[in-house]
């Protein structure tokens, strides 16, 4: 009893972070499963079919694709763009800046469906045909908003005393820029660059208002697949990301951790 | 907090990069505020013009300041909107009664083990948000051991007497939607819980301690007060999505667990009554930002991102 009083806070964190992955679990196992008809959702009998065969079911690997190629454009121009916003944020003053500071507050303060819908307003109003283009200015969009506070905060918790002492080294402004704040801020903008993917790989709801049936995303994929039955396949690439990410994580915690020790 | 730098440059160098910096931070904010203003406040626009439009999609739209269409959506789907502030006020409640523990337990309990413990938080994020809702259909299912374990133990009795579900399976019921809205949230209650926490200085716990203060003493005068900034985050963080989303209701629900965004959802791209779309859109913006303003008010935190 006084074990579990001591431990209360560390058994009750431990049971959350369980709460958190059993959803994780249950995709990993089940893409080893071998349903009866077109659910996946009860357990019949191990099978490698769906490993061996991940684009087994049509349309699925093509829409993998598309989500691959918007995650990556839209990552790469909100990160442009946000780390931008962010240096001029955390590193000047200048007017307007509450209202900076509001304009990017409220798209992340704005529920999906509003988002969604408004820009279906906004293309429908212009003439503007849903697609591929539309699909990315919008998350673009809500990418961006996350890309500033990731990286604000970083460069808020830089000491500024290293550009001045860059500066008084000698460094001319671009050179204290790329030689000493960029890459203290880097693993911020590689923080945020990681968020974007994650939120525009995973989105549905926004997608769904500004795409077409030729701009099938992977989450459309697997709406359009949960109404009628679930391919295993479907798993598979869910936990293949899982891992992907997992590797990711892990290794950039190698580079700064071996970066700590070799600077130390 | 972020304070100016440049300025304490040395001083031969100040009067020549005063007048150039000037500019800069204008250049730097132009391309990504013209993203927001033009694909987010004039879409924001369209959508309350649209709302007063009237029209068809066959012949077109004309601006006639129709408010009778907001009084219409209103009376028509006001269920909606109640019931989706209260599942996404219980989830939020019940994302910081768990992420609460965790989040304190990563940033204070942990040591070395803390990096890889928040991996294991933004972890499920990247097995998609429709893949882990589509799994919690496998884990609440009829025949499951979950569901077994609860009718054994009269947890299903005890929710069917409290109106979260219907009958003995856990599944399609409003317990299973706001299962799944805590579940898809909580990283989000989680992660700002923990930024905070990981900044609380252990000495005053200690202190608290030193002055007889008893565990939950020094929770509720010390350490809870201090937290507040990350809980109104985290609480924002959920809400605000979980008061939106149509994924959960739609896909561990029932027809009695519809959500507004469900409604949003068909009314635009289904029943392509597009006024009353936007006009119910509109509703749920305003009825957002007057709960996030009341809130932020109440909990006294000027700077939230």
């Amino acid at each position: 009893m006084r074990w579990i009083r001591a431990h209360l806070v560390a058994i009750t964190g431990l049971l959350v972070l369980g709460y958190l992955l059993i959803p994780n679990v249950v995709v990993i196992v089940f893409s080893f499963n071998k349903p009866n008809g077109n659910y996946n959702y009860q357990w019949q009998r191990f099978s490698l079919d769906a490993w061996t065969n991940p684009c087994g079911t049509p349309g699925i690997c093509n829409s993998l694709g598309l989500s691959l190629r918007i995650g990556f454009i839209a990552t790469l121009v909100s990160t442009i763009l946000g780390t931008m916003v962010a240096f001029a944020i955390g590193r000047h003053r200048f007017r307007g800046r509450a209202s900076t500071n509001l304009l990017i507050f409220l798209p992340m303060a704005t529920p999906e469906v509003v988002m969604g819908s408004s820009l279906l307003t906004l293309f429908i109003a212009m003439g503007i045909a849903p697609g591929t283009v539309t699909i990315l200015i919008a998350h673009i969009l809500f990418c961006l908003s996350f890309v500033v506070v990731t990286v604000k905060a970083r460069i808020a918790s830089l000491d500024p005393r290293l550009e001045q002492a860059a500066a008084d080294l000698f460094a001319t402004p671009f050179q204290a820029f790329v030689r000493v704040t960029l890459p203290l801020v880097a693993p911020g903008i590689a923080a945020g660059a990681l968020l974007a993917f994650s939120l525009s790989f995973d989105d549905y709801i926004i997608t769904n208002f500004n795409a077409s049936p030729s701009s099938i995303t992977f989450p459309m994929y697997v709406w359009g697949a949960a109404q009628r039955g679930t391919p295993v396949q479907i798993n598979v690439i869910g936990t293949v990301m899982f891992l992907a990410a997992l590797v990711l994580v892990a290794s950039g915690q190698l580079i700064s951790n071996r970066r700590a020790r070799a600077a130390a | 907090m972020s304070g100016p730098v440049v300025d304490a440059a040395p001083a031969a160098s100040v009067r020549p990069r005063r007048a150039r910096l000037s500019y800069t931070p204008y250049l730097l904010l132009l391309p990504g505020m013209a993203w927001l203003v033009v694909f987010f406040v004039v879409p924001m626009l369209s959508l309350a013009s649209q709302s007063l439009q009237t029209g068809n999609v066959e012949t077109g739209y004309s601006l006639t300041w129709h408010f009778q269409t907001y009084a219409d959506a209103l009376s028509q789907f006001w269920a909606h909107f109640t019931r989706s502030i209260i599942f996404a006020g219980s989830a939020t409640v019940l994302t910081l009664l768990l992420a609460y523990p965790l989040a304190y337990f990563i940033a204070q309990k942990v040591g070395r083990w803390k990096n890889f413990l928040l991996v294991l938080v933004i972890a499920p994020f990247f097995t998609s948000f429709l893949i882990r809702t589509l799994a919690w259909q496998t884990i609440l299912t009829d025949n499951g051991p979950v569901a077994g374990l609860a009718r054994s133990t009269h947890l299903t009795d005890l929710l069917q007497w409290v109106h979260l579900t219907n009958n003995d399976s856990l599944m399609n019921s409003r317990f299973a939607v706001i299962c799944g809205l805590t579940y898809n949230f909580l990283p989000f209650m989680i992660l700002p819980l923990y930024a905070n926490l990981e900044r609380l200085d252990h000495s005053l716990i200690e202190a608290a301690g030193d002055l007889y203060a008893t565990p939950i003493q020094t929770f509720w005068k010390v350490t809870w007060p201090l937290s507040l900034p990350g809980v109104v985050g985290g609480t924002l963080l959920t809400f605000i999505p979980a008061a939106g989303d149509f994924i959960n209701s739609r896909l561990l629900g029932n027809t009695q667990t519809v959500m507004i965004g469900q409604v949003i959802d068909s009314e635009f791209l289904r029943v392509q009554d597009y006024s009353t779309a936007a006009a119910l859109s509109f509703v749920l913006m305003l009825i957002i930002v007057v709960i996030v303003a009341l809130y932020v008010r109440r909990a006294g935190t000027e700077e939230l991102v």
